[in-house]
């Protein structure tokens, strides 16, 4: 499981986060993103996810976050912008990671070691 | 001749300027199997009598190319609303053909859909840059809490577009349909059964609210 914090995502762009968490969740690994990504990212993820996807390597990702919270300033506003930050993501190969249990405030996962 | 064309183009936009007949383009997204080809084929005949515009099915992915139906018109709250409707492959993050294998189907049949579900997964994704408004369908019975919903929410906060929430399957048993309302409050939520055909009425009015 790796965690990736806060300081070192915003030293990242888009493409090196994505690119980063497909490197780690096709090696079978889990990870944890501190502040999450904005919905444009996670967007382009599960595009990436899609055009990766393999016959008996890779079958894709388990993602889970929360709704992004809304940081729109009046001037993000005017200039018809909303700047989001998500919340706390976990991300796991397909068949590893099994959400249990979720609601606004925890997550709880369960991660099957082999298959 | 060429005058008398132009001269018709413009009488076109000239009446869509009085009548304020813009049109929107909406898309149908969600999970696979939320029902979204089943309410685009309800929706398309209430409002065209035309047929289907895609194949229902159990097995996941039975659409993997956007289908799109053009002029729609919807007569409801007392307003006529002129709408596209593009009925989209909807979303996943994963993709495994031996799910499809349980349904029956060969290896290769298998392999073969998995492969044309990734990109209809695509193609879902990059038309969310030309549309105007999303209905965003989701299975009543499920969890609502899934990271494609939170994804297409997101998605459309960020780009300021209209989004109608359709809680599909009201008409089974374990259905929860407070449960998406609970997870989602920010946005309009409607109950339907696009199957049975329940509460479509107040679906055409929050459409014609929401995407007029
Ligand atoms: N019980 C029930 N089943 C539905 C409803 N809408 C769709 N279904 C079924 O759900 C399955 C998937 O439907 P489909 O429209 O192909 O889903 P799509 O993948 O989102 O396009 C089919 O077996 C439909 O008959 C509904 O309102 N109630
Ligand atoms: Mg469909």
């Amino acid at each position: 499981m790796d965690l990736i914090s806060e300081e070192k995502l915003n030293r990242m762009t888009s493409m090196e986060k994505i690119r980063l968490i497909l490197d780690k969740v096709k090696t079978g690994r889990i990870v944890v993103l501190e502040s999450g990504l904005t919905p444009e990212e996670e967007v382009r993820l599960i595009e990436m996810t899609m055009t990766e996807i393999r016959v008996d390597e890779f079958s894709g990702i388990e993602i889970e976050s929360y709704p992004a919270k809304r940081e729109s300033s009046f001037v993000g506003r005017l200039l018809g912008r909303n700047s989001s930050k998500g919340r706390m993501t976990v991300i796991g190969p397909a068949n590893q990671l099994r959400t249990v249990e979720k609601d606004q405030y925890q997550i709880s996962t369960k991660v099957s070691v082999g298959d | 001749m060429g005058v008398f064309k132009s001269l018709r183009m413009n009488l076109g936009i000239w009446l869509s300027r009085i009548f304020g007949k813009k049109r929107a383009r909406i898309g149908i997204y969600g999970p696979p199997n939320a029902g979204k080809t089943t309410l685009a084929n309800r929706i398309v005949k209430d409002w065209s009598g035309d047929g289907a515009i895609g194949t229902v099915s159990p097995v996941p992915h039975e659409t993997r190319r956007a289908v799109r139906k053009e002029g729609l018109v919807i007569n409801a709250n007392g307003a006529s609303i002129h709408l596209d409707i593009v009925d989209t492959p909807g979303m996943a993050t994963k993709i495994d053909f031996r799910e499809f294998m349980a349904y029956g189907m060969s290896e290769e049949e298998a392999k073969k859909r998995a492969k044309e579900a990734t990109e209809g997964v695509i193609e879902a994704i990059k038309w969310l840059d030309d549309l105007d408004g999303v209905l965003l369908v989701m299975d009543s019975t499920e969890d609502p809490y899934t990271q494609v919903n939170v994804t297409v929410i997101g998605n459309m906060e960020a780009r300021n577009l209209p989004l109608l929430i359709v809680a599909n399957k009201i008409d089974l048993p374990h259905a929860a349909p407070s449960r998406i309302k609970a997870a989602f409050p920010q946005h309009p939520v409607v109950q339907i059964s696009a199957l049975e055909g329940n509460n479509l009425d107040e679906l055409y009015n929050a459409i014609a609210l929401h995407f007029g």
